[in-house]
């Protein structure tokens, strides 16, 4: 909702800023953002339908029993992996790390699952590949989990 | 035909549905129902952000963008990225376009990275819930090993991407 009104409202702000001072440049930035849109709506389709397939079958009760199953070093790269391939808003996700953290996963654990989370997006991919190229995803992607797996372990140390 | 060619990830995507409609009705019904809450969003969020970015296309010079984002902007482009990327504005996805657009007018590697990296791991809203469920000092140690590891990764990749651009990228956006 607070995405809605700030997004929605930047959009009016600027928009009668820019009605004032040029109604040309307005149609032309409709132009340049519809063209956008539409270039990316195969792209945005497939994340729609594999963000589906994800989290019809990792739903957080299938996660839970994941995560919470395995212990030690295997729980923290499972916890990582199944981090990058999902995608789940953060009102779902924390309170899930939390009662996973209460029923015995460890820092390393909820830690790695929480960075990936944030760092990799697996599922996004296919658009994050088709706006900034295969190389830029694959690097921001590839040094996010390397890097999430490193902060788990330092924050396993040090919590 | 190349129009087709970017659909085929969606069709197979499609066909991955129909066959667990087959086979498994229950996990294709949650997928179904998952797809269109996430399809609810997108048509509400995405139009505005790519007006938005038309706008900022339109509007804003591109040797203004490369002065405040560019790779001579140094400390300063790196607050106002890691800043702009905290802000309550939507899911990654929204960012991706967002961060295309801005690369394009001139912003530098290192702070679209850091842009992109605050965008979903720093978000205000993201770090007060993290608070409530994790606790003060998880959040506070994720954030700074998280925003350390966002500034090597984003240097790291500016190295590689200037020692060897992508190409069939380059290519493909200039043509817009």
């Amino acid at each position: 909702m607070v995405t809605i009104i700030t997004i929605y409202g930047l959009l009016g702000i600027f928009l009668i800023i820019s009605l004032l001072k040029s109604k040309k440049n307005t149609l032309k930035a409709f132009k340049i953002g519809g063209r956008a849109l539409v270039k990316s709506a195969p792209s945005l389709l497939a994340v729609l339908g594999i963000v589906g397939l994800t989290l019809g079958i990792l739903t957080p009760e299938t996660i839970s029993k994941l995560v919470g199953a395995e212990a030690g070093f295997t729980a923290t790269i499972f916890a990582a992996v199944l981090g990058a391939i999902t995608l789940i808003p953060s009102l779902i996700a924390f309170p899930l790390a939390g009662s996973l953290l209460r029923s015995g996963a460890t820092i390393m654990t909820i830690s790695a699952f929480i960075t990936t989370l944030v760092m990799v997006g697996l599922v996004t991919a296919p658009l994050e590949i088709k706006e900034l190229g295969k190389k830029f995803t694959l690097l921001r992607n590839g040094l996010g989990f390397i890097s999430a797996l490193i902060i788990a372990g330092i924050m396993g140390v040090l919590l | 035909m190349k129009k087709l060619k970017k659909f085929v990830l969606p069709l197979i995507i499609l066909l991955i549905y129909i066959a667990l409609a087959i086979w498994m009705p229950s996990i294709a019904k949650s997928s179904t129902k998952v797809t269109l809450d996430y399809f609810k969003e997108m048509a509400i969020i995405l139009p505005p952000v790519f007006i938005l970015m038309g706008l900022i296309e339109a509007w804003i010079p591109k040797n203004k963008i490369e002065k405040w984002l560019g790779k001579d902007s140094g400390i300063k482009g790196a607050i106002i990225s890691i800043a702009l990327g905290t802000l309550p504005t939507g899911p990654l996805y929204v960012a991706f376009p967002m961060t295309a657009s801005l690369l394009r007018s001139g912003a530098s590697v290192n702070n679209m990275v850091l842009f992109l990296g605050s965008w979903a791991a720093l978000k205000i809203p993201q770090l007060m819930i993290e608070i409530k469920f994790l606790g003060l000092a998880f959040t506070l140690l994720r954030f700074t090993l998280t925003l350390l590891a966002l500034i090597l990764i984003g240097f790291l990749m500016d190295f590689v991407l200037k020692k060897s651009p992508d190409k069939t990228w380059q290519s493909s956006t200039n043509k817009n």
